[in-house]
């Protein structure tokens, strides 16, 4: 019980990442006007420090501290990783469309860095305390984002739904925990596991439980029937909060999934499974239908978001470490696709101007073949067009499947991802084959996007043509 | 019957009332009101099962700040109660259908059949000198300090959300600082020259707009 330091050192990204905010906050106090982009570089500082510190203390053999709160193993290294980067990538892009709007100020990067240091909690959890806590940071810290443009008032709309549905998803959560709690004793995953495994089905109040936390689940990821904050938030918000709330929580999403369903509740696969095959169906059609009737490329990304859920998903339902595995593999690659296609808009946006509507894409090519061939990318990959990443992801999800004998499933997943080829290929053809509008000005965009934006795209074709590396670190998770 | 279970059930049934008031006032003040009455009663059912500190936060922390904050924003607030009760009536068979529902359900999956006293036997008794704010801080500031390190977070996030969506310096304020005021000397403080082109007065209507804040 007594404290031991060495508890820290699993636990220096967070402190690392937490640090910076608290730097950023207080030293934005005393920065002027012209210099608030030291904030900007500090906080990648402090993000590509806690990446490196993420690499020094992983590794190795499964470590559970203080007192069973927080584990560190080989998931957790994995995704905190990926949140790292992703978060990375958000915030270079992020930088010019608040730059343009006089909105450069510290708070976006205190904000920011702590929904990340959120999602890091979350990925390292073990009980169900922590990684509660861990949602609410994060949560907590983009409906302020989503606020962020105060002026705004779509955006305000927008944060008061994402906010009112999100504590109802929480508040979902915590019941479901409060029954698991009543039923097993306990609230750290190990023990709930080991309570699981003695007692078995016979628990109706865990039954219960389960079925709130995985309401609670599909909440937090927008599946359908929980998803109807998704479109509007994604409209409503300025675009650099949606490249952050789109991106890496759905990483952080899929930890919360794996630590509840599977490390504490693994003993009740066969009872969530049901569940998640309909929320998957669900999501996969509804999402992908829905979406080809947007105008709005906000809006149609958040469908597309939706029905990505129901791929995630599919992994998770298949019950085996090759289905975790895969699902692993897609969240990761969902969070750099969305990443990219999110940096274009903030590219294509500038003062005054808000790149959301399809049109506002015709021509990419005619006006920066480079940035046209990097959003083709991301939409080959979301379309999951071979040899980018995208089809390496939808294959691993679908073979699982196919592994338990769920031939049907599959299908449909194949099925509703045709229908979906339809949306993600109209935006290629706007980007190539149409004339940009007349009064379209050159796209400027500063060095450091534009490498990053290099990265992004690049790394999805890299991934889908060597996938093995990412993949045998998503294995070595779950063995 | 004891006398604890008495008074058990005279503080739930005071709750039950109170809470019951809250949602069928007219007068929000009245409604907030009776939320204190259902604090402070339920803060004694807590202190009836021994958890006499969190009892005491709970009339501290909630009745004592929380709900005078609350009272405060309704007297500011105009709330439009007719607004708010428009569609009670039209509503309420559906509501009532579903709160039944739940009830029952809570009813059976909470209720006596899992969590009776055959799953869950009265614990003993703490001994007198027990002391349960130690033994609480001791267990939050040992097993639970990652935890509670985190909830420090959570208020710091809390803290920076609400100054930034709420505090804005307004450009049309026209409020002087007196100590800068004080400190004008004789010379360029005071006055100073321009030069600058003659201005030719523009037709009506044909100026652009500067205006650069609305996004939409």
């Amino acid at each position: 019980m007594s404290f031991d330091a060495a508890n820290l050192l699993p636990i220096l990204p967070e402190i690392a990442v937490l640090v910076t905010a608290s730097t950023v906050l207080v030293l934005d106090l005393y920065l002027e006007e012209r210099n608030k982009g030291l904030n900007h570089s500090l906080s990648l500082l402090g993000l590509v420090v806690a990446l490196l510190l993420t690499g020094f203390v992983g590794g190795g053999e499964t470590q559970i501290l203080f007192d069973g709160n927080l584990v560190r193993d080989a998931m957790s290294d994995l995704l905190k990783g990926a949140i790292l980067v992703v978060s990375l990538l958000a915030f270079i892009y992020a930088r010019p469309w608040l730059k343009d709007r006089g909105m450069l100020v510290g708070e976006f990067y205190v904000l920011g860095l702590l929904a990340v240091l959120g999602m890091l909690i979350m990925v390292s959890a073990n009980s169900f305390l922590t990684l509660y806590l861990g949602l609410e940071l994060q949560a907590l810290s983009l409906y302020a984002l989503v606020a962020f443009e105060r002026d705004s008032k779509r955006g305000a709309e927008a944060a008061m739904k994402y906010f009112v549905l999100g504590a109802l998803g929480s508040g979902m959560l915590l019941y479901g925990i409060s029954m698991v709690y009543g039923a097993t004793g306990s609230i750290e995953l190990g023990p709930v596991a080991q309570a699981i495994a003695e007692q078995g089905m016979s628990n109706k109040v865990l039954v219960f439980g389960i079925v709130f936390m995985v309401i609670g689940i599909g909440f937090k990821f927008g599946a359908v029937p929980f998803h109807m904050w998704v479109p509007d938030i994604y409209e409503g918000a300025p675009t650099p909060a949606v490249l952050i709330l789109g991106s890496a929580p759905k990483i952080a999403a899929f930890a919360l999934a794996v630590r509840i369903l599977i490390d504490a509740m693994q003993g009740l696969h066969a009872d969530w499974r049901d569940m998640l095959v309909i929320l998957a169906v669900l999501s996969m059609g509804l999402g992908n239908l829905v979406a080809i009737a947007q105008s709005n490329i906000k809006r149609m990304l958040a469908y597309s978001t939706i029905s990505h859920v129901g791929f995630i998903f599919l992994g998770l339902l298949a019950g085996s470490d090759q289905g975790y595995a895969a699902a692993m593999f897609y969240s990761i690659v969902y969070a750099v696709m969305a990443t990219g296609a999110f940096g274009i808009l903030i590219i294509l946006s500038r003062t005054g101007f808000d790149a959301e509507r399809l049109e506002d894409l015709k021509g990419l090519n005619d006006r920066d073949p480079w940035y046209a061939a990097m959003m083709a990318l991301v939409m080959f990959s979301m379309a999951g067009v071979p040899p980018t990443v995208g089809f390496m992801a939808k294959l691993l999800v679908l073979e699982a499947v196919v592994r338990i004998d769920m031939v049907w499933l599959a299908l449909v997943a194949v099925f509703f991802s045709i229908i979906g080829a339809f949306y993600y290929l109209r935006v290629v053809k706007y980007i190539y084959f149409d004339k940009p509008a007349e009064d379209a000005p050159v796209l400027a965009t500063t060095g450091g996007v534009r490498v990053a934006m290099t990265f992004n795209g690049l790394s999805l074709l890299a991934l889908g043509m060597f996938p093995a590396a990412l993949l045998t670190l998503c294995q070595s998770a779950f063995v | 019957m004891g006398f604890e279970k008495f008074l058990f059930y005279v503080f739930a049934l005071i709750t039950l009332w109170a809470a019951g008031m809250v949602i069928t006032r007219r007068n929000p003040v009245h409604a907030v009101l009776f939320l204190v009455l259902a604090f402070v009663s339920s803060a004694a059912l807590w202190v009836l099962i021994e958890a006499e500190f969190l009892g005491i936060v709970l009339v501290l922390v909630y009745v004592g700040a929380v709900m005078v904050l609350f009272l405060f924003v309704v007297m500011m607030l105009d709330v439009d109660l007719a607004a708010l009760r428009a569609g009670f009536i039209r509503a309420l068979p559906l509501g009532l259908l579903v709160a039944g529902v739940m009830a029952v359900e809570i009813f059976l999956i909470v209720g006596p059949a899992n969590f009776g006293l055959e799953a869950f036997p009265p614990p003993d008794a703490a001994p007198a000198d027990a002391t349960n704010t130690r033994d609480l801080g001791i267990l939050l500031y040992s097993i639970y300090i990652y935890p509670v390190e985190i909830a420090a977070v959570i208020l710091l996030v809390a803290i920076v959300a609400a100054i930034r969506l709420t505090l804005r310096r307004r450009p049309d304020n026209k409020s002087v600082d007196p100590a800068r005021q004080v400190r004008v000397k004789k010379g360029p403080d005071r006055i100073r020259l321009v030069k600058m082109a003659p201005e030719v007065e523009e037709p009506f209507g044909a100026s652009p707009t500067t205006e650069s804040g609305e996004t939409s």
